[in-house]
Parts: structure tokens; C-alpha cells; sequence
């Protein structure tokens, strides 16, 4: 694996300047190393991840369950490329089993997501049906605990 | 009253172990790095967490056998024949004990006659000295170099040998210096363990964190497995330092002499470690293998660090312990590890808590996040610019 991209995975919120020095790297080798994931699609982007219950703005989350009509030649393609470009949808997948796609959806209000599934998605042709279900704790975001985030570490300072 | 006239001239005789304290003093400093720690930074993998919350939900809450667990020797003999290429007979060659410290313990005492000398390779792990003393063993140290990366050399046994050595300890690769020995190294020392009639105790615990070359245990060397007592556990591969929970394997009566000791004594470890510790053993691989990824990769930053910074620091091949010379600075390992907490807080052990030949030196854990490397060998430099400067 690409030892910027090992790092990143591994190393927390390292800075460029900090990725540098521990790869023995100039901070625009490092820089063009993500240039060039990015470039390839490798990696596609970075962001912070949230405990989003301590978000004052107050998100709401949902993870829908979508029937749609396969088509001659691309298969779901075409429909979920149409239904992943909407802002609402954070991440969208197609599935073995019961369904087709499952989409994740944030929506700053219950009315919004409600509204974003009948008025949006519901409508377009080709889909047969959806299922809403909201989101009502999370536990765990991208390898994060929710309720350990913050205990401190216990190890002794010193040992034999 | 003056009570300390009842405690036994050689317990009384044993000094304060050099890490206490340096210990007392780190931890009245409030938000230091510390580079002092002796073991993993991460928890132990949740799989083998939830096997002990297991066992405790199904009421494995009793003794076990005094030698542990049928299914854990199994899995341990398995493991063993393995990555060691040596085995051992389930049934009576192998027992589960309460850490390595234990089982070292416990060959010291089975093994050693009042006065009978035993040889051990310093620096080393702070027990060894004391396990032997307390078991009314000699201890006879044998300097290991770091013109040798630290690797054990027949020279230094030969030098150090005296009549009425009867144990030889190893501890490779070593705490702490990271130094190891390859295979015709070890063979070596086997032949000259047989040659002195030496029963070798070899302490493996590091032997997964080897990150160059393959581990070569001594008891795998043929004709070794009769005379050699192998000793090894879960701490430092699986990151079990809290459980407690180790093994040895040798010969059968040298196995059921340590277990004599152990049944009057300990007992048994505990079922639940010993429970966790099947966990580990049979699917702990794929997560001990990603956490020794992670060391060898931070042990190529911190000891390059060190060498930049100008404290020439050997590469250690195995543990997760840098062992940079620092005498080039004009301290003596004390002044300056205490100098250094002082003026930038950072925690590193003096050398010498390891033995006399640990003096000069310096012990830097790097079992910690790269932010915490990072800055740690910023503030060292930092402060080995200014020691230049004065």
C-alpha cells in the first residue's frame, strides 16, 4: 500500500508538515503523493468525523431502502448514479438481497428527509419502492466509539 | 519498633527497582510524553476482550487444572510447533502461569540450589537479577554491546562463565534494547550452553515484534529442547499486559518441578485470561500482525529521529524499544532523562535501571501515537541543542 495513504489510514489527524517528517518525505512530496490518490480516485476526499449528537443544528439521519426497475444495457447504473447526486445523500450502495440500493440521507429535520423521499426520490421513474428507517443513536462513526471518545488513557507513565 | 530487622537479609539486600523511581518522579509531573512505558498503547483487540466477558457470562469462574487449561495448552502447543518449530506435549510439557514473570520465577525456584550461579544477559528486564537472588541463585551478568546491536556473543559468555553456572537466561529480542540474535548466533550459544552443561531459560516474549529476519528460539535448535525451559506469553504480541497470563514449556520433569511450586503458590492463573488467551491464540493473528506493522513503522521514525538528533541509536530488530547512547551529550543517563522531563516533559528511562551496562544509554518506548513521537523527538532535539549550546 501507498505508505502516505498507510499513513493516513492509521496515524489519526496528522498534518502534511507531520506526514513529512515521519515518512522522511518534503511536505510537497507528501503533498503530491495525495495529489496523485486524488487524481487516481484512490482517495476521494477527506473530512472530519462527528459525534453529531453534540451538533446544536441537529441532523437527522436515514438510511433508506430502494426498489428500482433494472435497465436494459446499464442494470441500476443510470438510476443510481441519478439518485446519488442528490445533496441529501451521503452515501449510496447497491445490495444483494431484499432490495436494491440503500441510501444514507442526512436532512437538517425529520420533515426534510420526509419530504426528500416523497417529493425526490419516490417519484422518479423506475422506482418501485422505498423504506424509510431514521437513525436513533449511533454508537459508532467511521472506527470511532461514540462514548469512549473522550477516556483518557490509562496506561502508567512508567514501566519496567 | 524497628520491624525491618525481621525481613530476610535477602530480600532486605535486593536494591529499589532503578524504573520505581524514576516512576515516583514522572508521575508527579502533570501532562508528560511518555516514552517510559513498558507496553502496548492499544487496548487489547475487543475480539479477545468479549471472550473473557463470555467466559464471565457463562460462569467460567473456577479453579482450572494447576497447569491451565486442556483446550489452552492444546492451542499453545499448536502455536508453538508452529512459529517455533519446536513441540510440546499438551499433557504434561507445558503450564500456564500469571505472566512470564511467573514462570521465570518459578524456574528460579525449582531449578536453583542455594549458591548455584546463574548467567543472564545485561541490560535486561529489571527481574531478572532479583528472580535469581530471591530464589538464593548468583547472579552472573554477561554485557551485551552496541558495537553488537546487542545480540548475546559467545565471547561475552565466555568471559563471563565461572565454575558452578547452572542456568543460562535469555530475553531476545530484549528489553531493553531491542537486541536479538540471528540463527548461527543462537546456534552458538546452544553450543556452548551444551558444552557448559547449562540449562537455558529463554524468555521469547518479544519474538513476535521481530521485525527483520526470522525469530529463532534456542529450543529449536536440536539437542536444545532437553536442556532449554521456554518461556513466553500474551503480553506484549497481543497486548495482554493487564490479564496476566503466560506459559513455559520444557522437558516434563523439569515441568512438573515448576508446577510443584506453582500448585503451592499461585495455584492456577485465572480462567478468564486463560480464557482470552485461547481467544488470542486462535484468531488473534490478523490483529497482532497489524499492531506489529504499526511498531516497526514507528520504530523506523524514532530511531531515525535519534540518529538525526545525534544520540546514536542502533536499529533494533525486535520489541518496541529504542536504546540510544546519549553519552556523546557529556551526561550520565540519569542527569540527563531527568534534565529532559525537567525542561520539555518528556519520559524516558535511564539506561542504568536495566543493569550496569545500561549506564550511558537510554530506554525510549515507542508503543505510542505518532503525534506523541513526533513531538517527543522535536523536544528532544530541542533540548540536546541547548546541553550543545552550554
Amino acid at each position: 500500500m501507498n505508505p502516505v495513504l498507510k499513513l493516513l489510514l492509521e496515524g489519526g489527524s496528522l498534518t502534511t508538515a507531520q506526514m513529512a517528517q515521519v515518512l522522511k518525505l518534503s511536505e510537497a512530496d507528501v503533498n503530491r503523493e495525495l495529489d496523485t490518490l486524488k487524481k487516481n480516485g484512490v482517495l476521494l476526499g477527506m473530512r472530519p468525523i462527528l459525534n453529531l449528537s453534540q451538533e446544536d443544528s441537529g441532523v437527522v439521519r436515514a438510511v433508506i431502502e430502494v426498489r428500482l426497475t433494472p435497465e436494459r444495457g446499464g442494470g441500476f447504473n443510470r438510476l443510481a448514479g441519478r439518485i446519488a447526486r442528490f445533496d441529501e445523500v451521503e452515501s449510496c450502495y447497491l445490495m444483494s438481497g431484499g432490495y436494491d440500493l440503500m441510501i444514507i440521507v442526512n436532512g437538517a429535520s425529520l420533515q426534510k428527509v420526509a419530504a426528500f423521499v416523497s417529493e425526490k426520490l419516490s417519484t422518479i421513474e423506475g422506482v418501485l419502492s422505498t423504506a424509510t428507517h431514521f437513525m436513533l443513536r449511533s454508537y459508532k462513526e467511521h472506527g470511532f466509539l461514540i462514548e469512549n471518545a473522550a477516556q483518557e488513557n490509562e496506561r502508567l507513565k512508567v514501566a519496567p | 519498633m524497628d520491624n525491618s530487622k525481621f525481613i530476610a537479609k535477602h530480600v532486605a539486600g535486593l536494591p529499589k527497582s532503578g524504573i520505581r523511581d524514576f516512576f515516583d518522579i514522572v508521575a508527579k509531573m502533570k501532562d508528560a510524553i511518555s516514552l517510559g512505558v513498558g507496553e502496548p498503547d492499544f487496548d487489547t483487540p475487543w475480539h479477545i476482550r468479549e471472550a473473557g466477558i463470555y467466559a464471565l457470562e457463562k460462569g467460567k469462574t473456577h479453579y482450572t487444572s494447576n497447569l491451565g487449561l486442556i483446550e489452552l495448552r492444546r492451542a499453545i502447543s499448536k502455536y508453538v510447533e508452529k512459529n517455533y518449530s519446536v513441540s510440546y506435549s499438551p499433557e504434561n510439557e507445558i503450564l500456564i502461569t500469571v505472566g512470564v514473570s511467573e514462570a521465570l520465577d518459578l524456574a528460579c525456584r525449582a531449578l536453583i540450589n542455594p549458591g548455584d550461579k546463574v548467567m543472564y544477559h545485561q541490560p535486561c528486564y529489571v527481574s531478572y537479577m532479583p528472580g535469581i537472588v530471591l530464589a538464593h541463585g548468583i547472579a552472573v551478568p554477561v554485557p551485551t554491546f552496541a558495537k553488537d546491536n546487542f545480540a548475546l556473543t559467545v565471547d561475552a559468555l565466555r568471559a563471563a562463565w565461572q565454575p558452578g553456572c547452572k542456568l543460562l537466561m535469555l530475553n531476545l529480542p530484549c528489553n531493553p534494547t531491542g537486541g536479538t540474535c540471528d540463527r548461527a548466533q543462537i546456534e552458538a550459544i546452544a553450543k556452548f550452553a551444551v558444552e557448559k552443561d547449562l540449562i537455558v531459560l529463554s524468555d521469547e516474549i518479544y519474538s513476535e515484534l521481530t521485525f527483520e529476519g526470522v525469530h529463532t528460539s534456542i529450543a529449536s535448535i536440536p539437542g536444545m529442547k532437553e536442556r532449554t525451559i521456554f518461556l513466553h506469553g500474551f503480553s506484549k504480541a497481543f497486548a495482554m499486559t493487564g490479564w496476566r497470563i503466560g506459559y513455559a514449556c520444557g522437558p516434563a520433569t523439569l515441568i512438573e518441578a515448576m508446577m510443584k511450586v506453582h500448585q503451592y503458590s499461585m495455584l492456577c492463573a485465572s480462567i478468564i485470561a486463560q480464557e482470552g488467551a485461547i481467544e488470542a491464540l486462535v484468531r488473534g493473528e490478523d490483529a497482532m500482525k497489524k499492531m506489529r506493522d504499526q511498531y516497526h513503522r514507528r520504530r523506523d521514525f524514532i530511531v531515525r529521529r535519534f540518529n538525526e538528533i545525534g544520540l546514536k541509536c542502533h536499529l533494533p530488530r525486535g520489541s518496541f524499544y529504542a536504546f540510544p547512547d546519549i553519552s556523546k551529550t557529556g551526561m550520565n543517563e540519569k542527569d540527563f532523562a531527568i534534565g529532559l522531563l525537567q525542561e520539555t516533559k518528556v519520559a524516558i528511562v535511564p539506561g542504568s535501571a536495566f543493569g550496569e551496562n545500561g549506564k550511558g544509554f537510554c530506554r525510549a518506548c515507542f508503543a505510542t501515537s505518532y503525534e506523541q513521537l513526533i513531538e517527543a523527538g522535536n523536544r528532544i532535539e530541542k533540548y540536546v541543542q541547548n546541553l550543545a549550546k552550554k
